[in-house]
């Protein structure tokens, strides 16, 4: 099926969001709309599936304009779409998932269960999914929930499946997984309309690339583009995707983790007597798969899970105390999930960015707040952070999350810091504030702050660290120098010590070329 | 893998625009010249009790014009209830088809003069033959309106917090049964014996409300349910209270214990003629205290702080256990508050039903009142003008009282139903409304 869209146009009040977008899907092709967050891609994809109306323009569906007036016209017309945010009911088997909205009957109105099983299992064998039409959704891991939404669409008959912005919530197995998905969708015939502002996916599997920048196409790429290049046409300037900067200069080693362990509410240690420590102006990444310990680690150091062990921060233990006391001791915390806990998203930007200050000097005296401090605090921060909002008195829930997470790392870095502790700095910010922000990090490394830096992302990880250390199902299983190959720790994510990770990487390189046979096995430990 | 929490529900990092119809008012403003990201909240998980408690914080902050429509709706069906009840109107319901002029000149005229005499009844009797009798209704408004606007205010600062208080009824008669007690047994020079009595009152209200934030806080005991159980445990006390020999008059078996001394009275605003106390600034100023508190403070910053999003403010440093705990009892004070009011201005002695149904009005006029507390304020006189001028009318017109529960009732359904409200009015939705308007 050919879809094509022309000179949509969208307009909301004065602001336009679509302006006259052309876009070609071609059938069996996976085109990848790439652009920032708020760029408008999901109003254009929420145009073509009918939950919006463009104010100009048409769709056309094998070159015949067509009409949707809700997604149950799109769906019909063989768009199925995956939201980012998915759709399903938790307490449903996945079979009963896919079924809802047509469920299968018998006679007399009885729900055919046995009918919608065996759909799952033909679709999921044919594409590869390895799904369970019997199990409860809320029990998956969100990779597979996912897949659990692409059959939903497959069943409809979808012919051009629209992904908005679907690694956004995926482990980077799961990416690879997904796009291993999306080509044998293609391979079968299914078109994709792929929505991301991540480079290196939209490079291993888009067919054609289009480019959108505030609301208007400002291009299209082939998939073979250099990463900078099409970042700059996102972005519409020159970025620097890697960070520039000095070798760290180590001081005295002043933040350590002696054996530290955080048990779960059912006993196990989620971190399992973990033990490192980190100088003054050097930068230590803690990188791993999501789930293997990190973001406990990070929230055992201030002081939100209770653990064992010791942390000593310039030799004041900090094991034992509220996060008040820990905050107050000169730890600077940035939160893995900004919504959840960064910020509060209906307070402005002026009361969140002093969340943690607000009972002290300068903004408040005794218990009467200085709402002139906050005020200026907050011009100052926007200044220097550039955070694009309308104002100190704007919500923080109306800023983009780039914009929200300037928010959250002004308020930690504006104040004399003695450990500077980040989970996912960046997750889910648009290329121009990453670079920023990777930016502030290093400058506070090289104010001479020891900075733990948690990421799931090996790019960013690599990007920043100093020195890398991979956790594993809660342990540290190596701490390694910045420049070890990705190889290596792809490896030790896996589980692999560091000596055992150099060796199978280079064994496998150069069985690589000797023996086929070799390079399995290697791979598979 | 020794994760703990399987991401079942996933975190979602990406404040994407993506969720269909989230963002009908609110689009993409990356288009804008700042180029600046998606204005629009970031769409979050949210579990069963954070929805909520975001509903229960939608509803208890709506807008202003949808609580003026909601009156102005129920008044409205009032009317229909009155034309339906009014013997004059019904009987013209026999000849309807050949003078339906009769019906509707008898229906005008029913809904008319209850009207007129709730009004005359709560605000000016313009029909009074001296100062006293034209301004009474008005000073008997803002004197039943004093304890009202009292309580609701503890509760409202218990919603801005995301706590719900039911418990102001117990909270208020422990104030009144502290300020009473005060009141009729000691003896203190005036202008002092008063403002003891009243901090007694507050402490009252206070500790009986941290009751329920020590156990929230330490144990997670929802503070709906052991507020809702401690209304009943302080009416009983109260009851049992006023059979011993502490509470009683001399010589008396009444459940009445003897009216408060003199100095412990709130003084009289405009003479004897009128029933108007010192207890009418009492609320102002608590008015204005809790405006001060939940902006101006740093106290009333953590307040909100927690009441939006605790994960966040723990991060942040703040105790969100202690702040629970700060919260019921700021909240309970000002209930207690009102029962000293009460007790100590109008009243003037303690009975079993001190506290009336002022606690659960008070949180009928703090929703009224969108939580805020100048909306109380107005809401609280509003209440208030109903309840007196309900009797007024009854009086009057033969309109029985019930209909003012009834519209009483209407006010605080359409409120918790905003949608409904604007469905009816065609009112624009505003953003959060959004995504149903969309579907």
């Amino acid at each position: 099926m050919k879809l094509e869209l022309r000179g949509i146009t969208k307009r909301f009040g004065p602001l336009v969001a679509n302006d006259h977008i052309d876009l070609v899907v071609e059938p069996g092709q996976v085109h990848a709309l790439l652009g920032e967050n708020g760029a408008g891609k999901s109003t254009l994809m929420n145009v073509l599936f009918g939950l919006y109306k463009a104010d100009e323009g048409e769709i056309l569906v094998d070159d015949e304009a067509v009409a949707f007036k809700g997604p149950g016209d799109a769906l019909a017309a063989g768009i199925g779409m995956v939201h980012q945010h998915f759709m399903l009911v938790p307490v449903f088997t996945v079979a009963e998932n896919v079924m809802l909205g047509h469920e299968p009957t018998r006679g007399g109105g009885l729900l055919d269960l046995d009918a919608a099983r065996r759909t799952v299992r033909e679709l999921s064998d044919r594409f590869g999914f390895g799904l369970d039409p019997d199990a409860v959704v809320e029990d998956l891991p969100v990779g597979v929930q996912q897949r659990v939404e692409i059959v939903k669409a497959l069943v409809r008959d979808a012919k051009v499946l629209i992904l908005d912005e679907p690694t956004a919530v995926l482990t980077p197995q799961e990416t690879d997984e997904l796009i291993a998905i999306m080509r044998e969708l293609k391979a079968q015939g299914t078109s994709i309309v792929f929505i991301t502002h991540k480079l290196r996916e939209v490079k291993a599997v888009a067919d054609v690339i289009t480019v959108i920048r505030r609301g208007a196409v400002v291009g299209s790429a082939s998939p073979d583009a250099a990463e900078t290049e099409l970042a700059a046409m996102m972005v519409g300037r020159a970025v620097s995707l890697g960070v520039d900067k000095s070798p760290a200069q180590p001081g005295e080693e002043t933040f350590q983790v002696e054996h530290l362990t955080v048990r779960d509410a059912n006993g196990i240690a989620v971190v399992d007597d973990v033990s490192f420590s980190v100088a003054r102006g050097e930068i230590l990444a803690v990188a791993g798969v999501q789930g293997n310990g990190q973001t406990e680690l990070s929230e055992a150091v201030v002081g939100l899970l209770p653990a064992t062990g010791s942390i000593r921060l310039e030799g004041r233990e900090l094991v034992g105390l509220s996060p008040h006391e820990i905050l107050d001791a000169g730890v600077g915390f940035v939160p893995e999930d900004r919504t959840v806990d960064g910020l509060v998203l209906d307070f402005t930007v002026a009361e969140n960015l002093v969340l943690d200050l607000h009972d002290r000097k300068p903004y408040a005296r005794g218990i009467a707040l200085d709402l002139g401090a906050i005020r200026k605090n907050a011009r100052e921060r926007i200044a220097e952070y550039d955070i694009r909002t309308q104002g100190p008195g704007q919500e923080v829930g109306r800023l983009s999350g780039g914009n929200q997470q300037k928010v959250v790392m002004a308020r930690e870095l504006s104040r004399p810091l003695k450990v500077f502790v980040a989970s996912q700095p960046t997750r889910g910010v648009d290329v121009g504030s990453i670079e920023f922000l990777h930016k502030r990090i290093v400058a506070e490394r090289d104010h001479g702050t020891p900075v733990v830096i948690v990421s799931t992302e090996l790019d960013e990880v690599a990007a920043l660290a100093d020195r890398i250390a991979v956790m594993y199902r809660g342990k540290i299983v190596g701490i390694v120098p910045a420049d070890t190959p990705r190889a290596v720790l792809g490896l030790m994510m896996a589980g692999a010590g560091a000596e055992e990770a150099h060796e199978q990487a280079t064994e496998t390189e150069l069985d690589q070329l000797a023996d086929e046979h070799t390079h399995e096995t290697g791979a598979q430990q | 893998m020794s994760q703990p929490d399987e991401p079942g529900a996933p975190r979602t990092p990406e404040p994407g625009p993506a969720e269909p119809g989230s963002e009908v008012v609110a689009p993409e403003p990356g288009a804008d010249l700042t180029g600046r990201g998606p204005s629009q909240p970031a769409p979050q998980p949210e579990s069963g009790e954070a929805r909520a408690s975001r509903a229960l914080r939608d509803i208890a902050t709506g807008s202003f014009g949808v609580t003026v429509l909601a009156f102005v709706l129920a008044l409205v069906i009032g009317a229909v209830l009155i034309i339906f009840t009014t013997d004059s109107v019904t009987s013209t319901l026999s000849y309807f088809f050949s003078k339906p002029g009769d019906f509707f000149s008898a229906a005008w005229e029913a809904v008319r003069d209850s009207y007129v005499a709730m009004f005359r009844g709560a605000v000016i009797n313009d029909r009074g033959w001296s100062f006293t009798t034209v301004f009474k209704p008005l000073t008997e408004t803002m004197t039943v309106a004093t304890p009202l606007i009292i309580a609701a205010l503890g509760v409202a600062v218990a919603f801005r917090a995301g706590l719900f208080n039911i418990g102001a009824q117990g909270q208020v008669i422990l104030g009144a049964t502290f300020a009473g007690y005060i009141g009729f047994t000691w003896h203190l020079p005036v202008v002092v014996h008063v403002i003891v009595a009243i901090v007694g009152g507050i402490l009252g209200g206070a500790i009986w409300a941290s009751i329920a934030g020590v156990l929230r806080a330490r144990t997670g005991a929802h503070e709906v349910i052991v507020t809702i159980m401690l209304n009943y445990v302080a009416l009983y006390l109260l009851a049992y209270l006023l059979t011993t020999r502490f509470f009683t008059q001399a010589g008396s078996n009444q459940p009445k214990s003897p009216a408060v001394g003199p100095n412990a009275n709130l003084p009289l605003l405009l003479g004897d003629q009128f029933r108007l106390n010192a207890g009418f600034l009492v609320a102002i100023l608590a008015s204005v205290f809790v405006w001060w508190l939940m902006t101006r403070s740093t106290w009333g910053f953590r307040f909100r702080a927690v009441g939006s999003n605790p994960n966040a403010s723990r991060n942040a440093g703040i105790g969100v256990a202690t702040t629970f705990i700060a919260v019921m009892a700021v909240s309970g004070a000002l209930a207690g508050l009102a029962g000293a009011v009460q007790v100590l201005g109008t009243e003037k002695s303690l009975t079993g039903g001190i506290a009336g149904s002022l606690g659960f009005d008070a949180i009928t006029v703090a929703l009224l009142g969108r939580s805020k507390p100048l909306g109380i304020f107005f809401a609280g006189l509003l209440y208030a003008a109903l309840d007196v001028g309900g009797r007024a009318m009854e009086a009057a017109t033969g309109t029985p009282i019930d209909l003012v529960l009834v519209i009483q009732s209407l006010v605080v359904l359409f409120i918790a139903a905003p949608p409904l409200v604007r469905a009816i009015f065609r009112l624009p939705a505003p953003r959060t409304e959004a995504k149903g308007a969309q579907a």
